[in-house]
Protein backbone atom coordinates (compact mmCIF):
# COMPACT_ATOMS: atom_id res chain seq x y z
CA UNK A 1 0.00 0.00 0.00
CA UNK A 2 1.30 3.03 -1.00
CA UNK A 3 2.49 5.87 2.51
CA UNK A 4 0.74 8.51 1.15
CA UNK A 5 -2.18 9.49 -1.05
CA UNK A 6 -3.39 13.19 -2.96
CA UNK A 7 -6.09 14.96 -1.90
CA UNK A 8 -7.58 16.92 -4.46
CA UNK A 9 -9.75 19.52 -1.67
CA UNK A 10 -11.97 21.89 -3.13
CA UNK A 11 -11.13 25.39 -2.32
CA UNK A 12 -13.28 28.86 -2.07
CA UNK A 13 -11.98 31.85 -0.11
CA UNK A 14 -15.29 34.52 -0.98
CA UNK A 15 -12.70 37.52 -0.44
CA UNK A 16 -10.42 36.40 -3.11
CA UNK A 17 -12.80 34.21 -5.76
CA UNK A 18 -15.60 33.74 -7.08
CA UNK A 19 -15.72 30.07 -7.90
CA UNK A 20 -14.24 26.47 -6.30
CA UNK A 21 -11.11 25.92 -7.31
CA UNK A 22 -9.14 22.66 -5.91
CA UNK A 23 -5.56 22.58 -4.07
CA UNK A 24 -3.92 19.32 -4.21
CA UNK A 25 -2.06 18.37 -1.07
CA UNK A 26 -0.05 14.96 0.14
CA UNK A 27 -1.12 12.92 3.22
CA UNK A 28 0.19 9.92 4.87
CA UNK A 29 -2.31 6.93 4.05
CA UNK A 30 -2.52 4.88 7.20
CA UNK A 31 -4.89 1.79 7.31
CA UNK A 32 -7.07 3.60 10.03
CA UNK A 33 -6.59 7.07 8.54
CA UNK A 34 -10.05 8.18 7.78
CA UNK A 35 -10.25 11.64 4.65
CA UNK A 36 -11.24 13.80 7.96
CA UNK A 37 -7.57 12.43 9.08
CA UNK A 38 -6.42 13.80 6.02
CA UNK A 39 -8.04 17.13 6.52
CA UNK A 40 -7.09 17.22 10.04
CA UNK A 41 -3.58 16.42 8.67
CA UNK A 42 -3.32 19.28 5.97
CA UNK A 43 -4.70 21.72 8.46
CA UNK A 44 -2.39 21.29 11.29
CA UNK A 45 0.53 20.41 9.24
CA UNK A 46 0.43 21.66 5.62
CA UNK A 47 -2.44 24.29 4.92
CA UNK A 48 -4.23 26.41 7.97
CA UNK A 49 -6.86 28.35 6.12
CA UNK A 50 -8.46 25.52 5.22
CA UNK A 51 -12.27 25.12 6.71
CA UNK A 52 -14.60 22.74 6.77
CA UNK A 53 -16.66 21.28 9.89
CA UNK A 54 -16.14 18.25 12.05
CA UNK A 55 -16.92 17.35 15.47
CA UNK A 56 -16.87 13.54 17.26
CA UNK A 57 -15.21 11.85 14.36
CA UNK A 58 -17.14 8.90 15.03
CA UNK A 59 -20.06 8.87 12.75
CA UNK A 60 -22.43 10.57 15.38
CA UNK A 61 -22.69 14.44 15.06
CA UNK A 62 -23.08 14.67 11.37
CA UNK A 63 -21.34 17.22 10.86
CA UNK A 64 -18.31 15.94 8.76
CA UNK A 65 -20.66 15.38 5.61
CA UNK A 66 -18.59 16.44 2.22
CA UNK A 67 -18.64 14.74 -0.98
CA UNK A 68 -15.72 12.18 -1.93
CA UNK A 69 -15.30 11.57 -5.37
CA UNK A 70 -18.56 12.66 -6.20
CA UNK A 71 -20.39 10.32 -3.58
CA UNK A 72 -22.16 12.53 -0.42
CA UNK A 73 -20.03 10.56 2.72
CA UNK A 74 -19.09 11.39 6.22
CA UNK A 75 -15.87 11.89 6.03
CA UNK A 76 -15.39 10.36 9.71
CA UNK A 77 -15.94 7.42 8.13
CA UNK A 78 -14.56 7.20 4.91
CA UNK A 79 -11.20 5.40 4.68
CA UNK A 80 -8.50 7.14 2.63
CA UNK A 81 -7.30 3.43 1.88
CA UNK A 82 -10.39 2.54 0.18
CA UNK A 83 -9.50 4.87 -2.75
CA UNK A 84 -5.98 3.95 -2.79
CA UNK A 85 -3.56 5.06 -5.32
CA UNK A 86 -5.66 8.27 -5.30
CA UNK A 87 -6.19 10.58 -6.14
CA UNK A 88 -9.31 11.53 -3.90
CA UNK A 89 -11.68 14.49 -4.59
CA UNK A 90 -13.06 16.30 -1.66
CA UNK A 91 -15.65 18.89 -2.35
CA UNK A 92 -18.47 20.39 0.14
CA UNK A 93 -21.77 19.27 -0.38
CA UNK A 94 -23.99 19.40 -3.28
CA UNK A 95 -27.14 21.43 -3.37
CA UNK A 96 -26.23 23.76 -0.80
CA UNK A 97 -24.64 27.50 -0.33
CA UNK A 98 -21.22 27.41 0.06
CA UNK A 99 -19.56 29.73 2.82
CA UNK A 100 -15.97 29.10 2.69
CA UNK A 101 -14.14 26.06 1.56
CA UNK A 102 -16.26 22.97 2.62
CA UNK A 103 -18.77 24.87 4.48
CA UNK A 104 -22.16 24.94 3.60
CA UNK A 105 -24.71 27.03 4.91
CA UNK A 106 -27.18 24.42 6.31
CA UNK A 107 -29.54 27.31 7.85
CA UNK A 108 -32.64 25.81 5.62
CA UNK A 109 -32.59 22.90 6.61
CA UNK A 110 -32.73 23.88 10.23
CA UNK A 111 -35.57 25.84 9.38
CA UNK A 112 -37.12 22.83 7.58
CA UNK A 113 -36.69 20.70 10.66
CA UNK A 114 -38.29 22.71 13.40
CA UNK A 115 -41.50 22.73 11.02
CA UNK A 116 -41.93 19.55 11.54
CA UNK A 117 -41.92 18.87 14.80
CA UNK A 118 -39.97 16.60 15.43
CA UNK A 119 -40.45 16.33 19.18
CA UNK A 120 -43.19 14.02 20.77
CA UNK A 121 -46.04 16.62 20.60
CA UNK A 122 -49.06 15.73 23.38
CA UNK A 123 -52.15 17.10 24.17
CA UNK A 124 -52.61 16.76 27.45
CA UNK A 125 -49.60 15.80 29.43
CA UNK A 126 -50.01 12.70 32.85
CA UNK A 127 -48.78 13.77 35.98
CA UNK A 128 -45.61 12.41 36.80
CA UNK A 129 -46.18 10.49 39.47
CA UNK A 130 -48.80 8.05 36.90
CA UNK A 131 -44.45 7.19 35.89
CA UNK A 132 -42.95 7.16 32.22
CA UNK A 133 -45.23 6.54 28.79
CA UNK A 134 -44.16 2.66 28.68
CA UNK A 135 -43.22 0.95 24.83
CA UNK A 136 -43.24 -2.45 23.58
CA UNK A 137 -40.10 -3.68 22.02
CA UNK A 138 -42.49 -3.86 18.83
CA UNK A 139 -44.08 -0.29 19.26
CA UNK A 140 -40.56 0.95 19.31
CA UNK A 141 -39.50 -1.18 16.08
CA UNK A 142 -41.94 0.62 14.63
CA UNK A 143 -39.83 4.23 14.46
CA UNK A 144 -36.60 3.38 15.58
CA UNK A 145 -34.98 2.79 12.17
CA UNK A 146 -36.23 6.30 11.47
CA UNK A 147 -34.54 7.61 15.11
CA UNK A 148 -30.88 6.67 13.55
CA UNK A 149 -31.34 9.94 11.50
CA UNK A 150 -27.58 12.14 12.84
CA UNK A 151 -28.85 15.62 10.52
CA UNK A 152 -25.71 15.39 8.38
CA UNK A 153 -27.49 16.24 5.79
CA UNK A 154 -26.04 13.68 2.77
CA UNK A 155 -29.43 12.58 1.94
CA UNK A 156 -30.86 16.50 0.90
CA UNK A 157 -26.49 16.79 -1.14
CA UNK A 158 -27.92 13.62 -2.76
CA UNK A 159 -31.25 14.53 -3.69
CA UNK A 160 -31.61 15.95 -6.96
CA UNK A 161 -35.24 17.12 -6.09
CA UNK A 162 -34.07 19.62 -3.23
CA UNK A 163 -31.01 20.95 -5.72
CA UNK A 164 -33.43 21.88 -8.44
CA UNK A 165 -36.09 23.15 -6.01
CA UNK A 166 -34.93 24.04 -2.67
CA UNK A 167 -38.66 24.88 -1.56
CA UNK A 168 -38.89 21.30 -1.12
CA UNK A 169 -38.84 19.96 2.27
CA UNK A 170 -36.57 16.85 2.01
CA UNK A 171 -35.90 13.39 2.77
CA UNK A 172 -34.34 14.16 6.86
CA UNK A 173 -37.17 16.36 7.57
CA UNK A 174 -39.60 13.81 6.27
CA UNK A 175 -38.04 10.60 7.94
CA UNK A 176 -37.98 12.39 11.49
CA UNK A 177 -41.59 13.91 10.99
CA UNK A 178 -42.42 10.12 10.38
CA UNK A 179 -40.15 8.71 13.60
CA UNK A 180 -42.74 10.95 15.55
CA UNK A 181 -45.73 10.03 13.72
CA UNK A 182 -45.54 6.29 14.24
CA UNK A 183 -43.95 6.58 17.76
CA UNK A 184 -47.21 5.54 19.50
CA UNK A 185 -46.27 8.44 22.66
CA UNK A 186 -46.87 11.28 20.19
CA UNK A 187 -50.40 13.01 19.32
CA UNK A 188 -48.63 15.74 16.46
CA UNK A 189 -49.36 13.56 13.52
CA UNK A 190 -52.44 15.96 12.41
CA UNK A 191 -50.42 18.95 12.71
CA UNK A 192 -47.41 17.57 11.08
CA UNK A 193 -49.54 16.60 8.18
CA UNK A 194 -50.22 20.04 7.03
CA UNK A 195 -46.78 20.39 6.55
CA UNK A 196 -45.81 16.97 5.12
CA UNK A 197 -49.30 17.42 2.65
CA UNK A 198 -47.83 20.34 0.99
CA UNK A 199 -46.88 20.47 -2.39
CA UNK A 200 -43.15 21.19 -1.40
CA UNK A 201 -44.01 18.06 1.22
CA UNK A 202 -44.37 14.35 0.44
CA UNK A 203 -45.37 15.13 -2.97
CA UNK A 204 -42.16 16.93 -4.11
CA UNK A 205 -40.74 13.27 -3.73
CA UNK A 206 -39.46 11.65 -7.29
CA UNK A 207 -38.83 8.58 -5.37
CA UNK A 208 -35.36 8.97 -6.82
CA UNK A 209 -34.20 6.69 -3.81
CA UNK A 210 -30.69 7.91 -3.49
CA UNK A 211 -31.52 9.71 0.23
CA UNK A 212 -31.47 5.62 1.04
CA UNK A 213 -28.50 5.02 -0.44
CA UNK A 214 -25.91 7.35 1.09
CA UNK A 215 -27.87 7.30 4.23
CA UNK A 216 -25.03 6.52 7.14
CA UNK A 217 -27.32 5.34 9.16
CA UNK A 218 -29.65 2.86 7.13
CA UNK A 219 -33.07 5.57 7.74
CA UNK A 220 -34.24 5.09 4.31
CA UNK A 221 -35.83 7.99 4.10
CA UNK A 222 -37.32 7.37 1.09
CA UNK A 223 -39.24 4.62 2.04
CA UNK A 224 -40.28 7.22 4.82
CA UNK A 225 -41.78 9.36 1.97
CA UNK A 226 -44.04 6.76 0.08
CA UNK A 227 -45.00 5.28 3.56
CA UNK A 228 -46.39 9.04 4.06
CA UNK A 229 -47.53 9.17 0.83
CA UNK A 230 -49.87 6.07 1.60
CA UNK A 231 -50.66 7.14 4.83
CA UNK A 232 -51.90 10.82 3.47
CA UNK A 233 -53.91 9.07 0.16
CA UNK A 234 -55.67 6.97 2.97
CA UNK A 235 -56.29 10.20 5.04
CA UNK A 236 -57.48 12.05 2.52
CA UNK A 237 -60.52 9.53 0.91
CA UNK A 238 -60.68 8.86 4.49
CA UNK A 239 -61.76 13.18 4.41
CA UNK A 240 -63.73 12.41 1.15
CA UNK A 241 -65.86 9.62 2.21
CA UNK A 242 -66.15 10.33 5.74
CA UNK A 243 -66.52 13.97 5.79
CA UNK A 244 -67.98 14.02 9.54
CA UNK A 245 -64.95 11.36 10.81
CA UNK A 246 -65.82 7.39 11.57
CA UNK B 1 -11.39 33.73 -10.97
CA UNK B 2 -13.31 36.52 -12.33
CA UNK B 3 -11.76 40.35 -11.72
CA UNK B 4 -15.46 41.67 -11.27
CA UNK B 5 -15.43 40.26 -7.86
CA UNK B 6 -16.15 42.33 -4.96
CA UNK B 7 -16.24 41.10 -1.80
CA UNK B 8 -17.93 42.93 1.46
CA UNK B 9 -16.44 42.10 4.24
CA UNK B 10 -18.17 40.47 7.18
CA UNK B 11 -20.77 39.83 4.85
CA UNK B 12 -21.16 36.29 4.29
CA UNK B 13 -21.16 35.70 0.26
CA UNK B 14 -22.66 32.38 -0.30
CA UNK B 15 -21.48 30.44 -3.69
CA UNK B 16 -25.02 29.11 -5.35
CA UNK B 17 -24.15 26.56 -7.72
CA UNK B 18 -27.11 26.01 -10.24
CA UNK B 19 -27.80 22.53 -10.73
CA UNK B 20 -26.58 21.20 -14.69
CA UNK B 21 -29.87 20.39 -17.16
CA UNK B 22 -28.23 17.24 -17.61
CA UNK B 23 -27.84 15.98 -13.68
CA UNK B 24 -29.40 13.19 -14.78
CA UNK B 25 -26.23 11.95 -16.93
CA UNK B 26 -24.28 12.62 -13.94
CA UNK B 27 -24.98 9.02 -11.90
CA UNK B 28 -26.17 5.78 -13.38
CA UNK B 29 -28.78 6.15 -10.57
CA UNK B 30 -30.39 9.11 -11.58
CA UNK B 31 -30.12 7.75 -15.48
CA UNK B 32 -32.28 4.85 -14.55
CA UNK B 33 -34.11 6.70 -12.22
CA UNK B 34 -35.06 8.55 -15.58
CA UNK B 35 -35.63 5.72 -17.76
CA UNK B 36 -37.72 4.79 -14.83
CA UNK B 37 -39.67 8.08 -15.06
CA UNK B 38 -39.86 7.26 -19.19
CA UNK B 39 -40.88 3.65 -19.11
CA UNK B 40 -44.45 5.09 -17.90
CA UNK B 41 -44.63 6.52 -21.96
CA UNK B 42 -44.49 2.49 -22.53
CA UNK B 43 -46.81 1.74 -20.13
CA UNK B 44 -49.02 4.15 -21.63
CA UNK B 45 -48.50 2.95 -25.21
CA UNK B 46 -49.35 -0.64 -24.26
CA UNK B 47 -52.69 0.69 -22.53
CA UNK B 48 -53.62 2.04 -26.28
CA UNK B 49 -52.55 -0.81 -27.81
CA UNK B 50 -54.61 -3.25 -25.59
CA UNK B 51 -57.85 -0.66 -26.20
CA UNK B 52 -56.82 -1.03 -30.02
CA UNK B 53 -56.68 -4.77 -29.99
CA UNK B 54 -59.98 -4.81 -27.66
CA UNK B 55 -61.86 -2.56 -30.38
CA UNK B 56 -60.73 -4.32 -33.71
CA UNK B 57 -62.23 -7.95 -31.67
CA UNK B 58 -65.43 -5.74 -31.07
CA UNK B 59 -65.36 -4.90 -34.93
CA UNK B 60 -65.65 -8.39 -36.51
CA UNK B 61 -62.76 -11.23 -38.55
CA UNK B 62 -61.98 -8.41 -40.95
CA UNK B 63 -60.58 -5.33 -38.32
CA UNK B 64 -58.93 -7.95 -36.33
CA UNK B 65 -56.97 -9.28 -39.11
CA UNK B 66 -56.19 -5.39 -40.18
CA UNK B 67 -54.43 -4.68 -36.71
CA UNK B 68 -52.73 -8.21 -36.86
CA UNK B 69 -51.57 -7.19 -40.11
CA UNK B 70 -50.65 -3.82 -39.09
CA UNK B 71 -48.79 -5.06 -36.26
CA UNK B 72 -46.84 -7.34 -38.20
CA UNK B 73 -44.69 -4.18 -39.70
CA UNK B 74 -41.41 -4.14 -38.86
CA UNK B 75 -41.58 -0.05 -36.93
CA UNK B 76 -44.93 -1.63 -35.23
CA UNK B 77 -43.22 -4.68 -34.03
CA UNK B 78 -39.93 -2.69 -32.93
CA UNK B 79 -42.30 0.04 -30.58
CA UNK B 80 -43.64 -3.32 -29.12
CA UNK B 81 -40.39 -5.23 -28.52
CA UNK B 82 -38.90 -2.02 -26.79
CA UNK B 83 -42.03 -1.27 -25.06
CA UNK B 84 -41.89 -4.48 -23.77
CA UNK B 85 -38.60 -4.60 -22.48
CA UNK B 86 -39.37 -0.76 -20.98
CA UNK B 87 -42.80 -2.08 -19.39
CA UNK B 88 -40.47 -5.87 -17.81
CA UNK B 89 -38.27 -2.76 -16.43
CA UNK B 90 -40.98 -0.43 -15.30
CA UNK B 91 -42.76 -3.34 -13.38
CA UNK B 92 -39.48 -5.09 -11.85
CA UNK B 93 -38.34 -2.02 -10.56
CA UNK B 94 -42.16 -1.11 -9.46
CA UNK B 95 -41.83 -4.37 -7.72
CA UNK B 96 -38.10 -3.68 -5.81
CA UNK B 97 -39.41 -0.20 -4.19
CA UNK B 98 -42.77 -1.66 -3.09
CA UNK B 99 -41.64 -3.26 0.42
CA UNK B 100 -40.39 0.40 1.02
CA UNK B 101 -43.84 1.86 0.46
CA UNK B 102 -45.93 -0.77 1.64
CA UNK B 103 -45.56 -1.78 5.23
CA UNK B 104 -47.16 -4.96 6.29
CA UNK B 105 -48.29 -7.07 9.91
CA UNK B 106 -49.84 -10.24 10.44
CA UNK B 107 -51.33 -9.57 14.05
CA UNK B 108 -48.11 -7.65 15.46
CA UNK B 109 -45.46 -9.26 13.06
CA UNK B 110 -44.09 -6.91 10.73
CA UNK B 111 -43.95 -9.29 7.61
CA UNK B 112 -40.37 -8.85 5.72
CA UNK B 113 -39.66 -6.81 2.84
CA UNK B 114 -38.67 -9.20 0.65
CA UNK B 115 -42.12 -10.94 1.26
CA UNK B 116 -44.12 -8.40 0.25
CA UNK B 117 -41.57 -8.20 -2.98
CA UNK B 118 -42.67 -12.05 -3.26
CA UNK B 119 -45.78 -11.47 -2.66
CA UNK B 120 -46.01 -8.84 -5.71
CA UNK B 121 -44.05 -11.65 -8.38
CA UNK B 122 -46.64 -14.11 -7.30
CA UNK B 123 -49.37 -12.23 -8.17
CA UNK B 124 -47.50 -10.97 -11.34
CA UNK B 125 -46.76 -14.66 -12.28
CA UNK B 126 -50.39 -15.59 -11.42
CA UNK B 127 -51.76 -12.80 -13.59
CA UNK B 128 -49.53 -13.87 -17.02
CA UNK B 129 -51.02 -17.48 -16.06
CA UNK B 130 -54.76 -16.85 -16.09
CA UNK B 131 -54.24 -14.72 -19.24
CA UNK B 132 -52.30 -17.29 -21.61
CA UNK B 133 -54.98 -19.48 -20.28
CA UNK B 134 -57.66 -17.28 -21.68
CA UNK B 135 -56.24 -16.67 -24.39
CA UNK B 136 -54.34 -20.43 -25.15
CA UNK B 137 -56.99 -22.23 -23.67
CA UNK B 138 -59.85 -20.78 -25.46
Amino acid sequence: MADHITLQVARYRPEQQSDITFDEYEVPCPKEWVVLDGLNHIKDRLDGTLSYRWSCRMGICGSCGMNVNGEPKLTCATFLADYAPGPIRVEPLPNFPLIRDLIVDIGDFMQKLVRVKPWIVRQTEKPLSEGEYRQTPEELDEYKQFSMCINCMLCYAACPIYGLDPKFLGPAAIALAQRYNLDNRDEGASARMEVLSEHEGIWGCTFVGECTKVCPKNVDPAGAIQRYKLTAALESMKAFFMPRGS
Amino acid sequence: MSDSHVYTPYHPRWLRRRVSTYWWLEKWSYFRFILREGSCLFVAWFVLYLLLLVNAVRQGPDSYTRILEWSAEPWVLGLNVVSFLFVVFHAVTFFDAAPQALVVHIGRTRVPGRLVMAAHYAAWALASVLIAWLIVGA
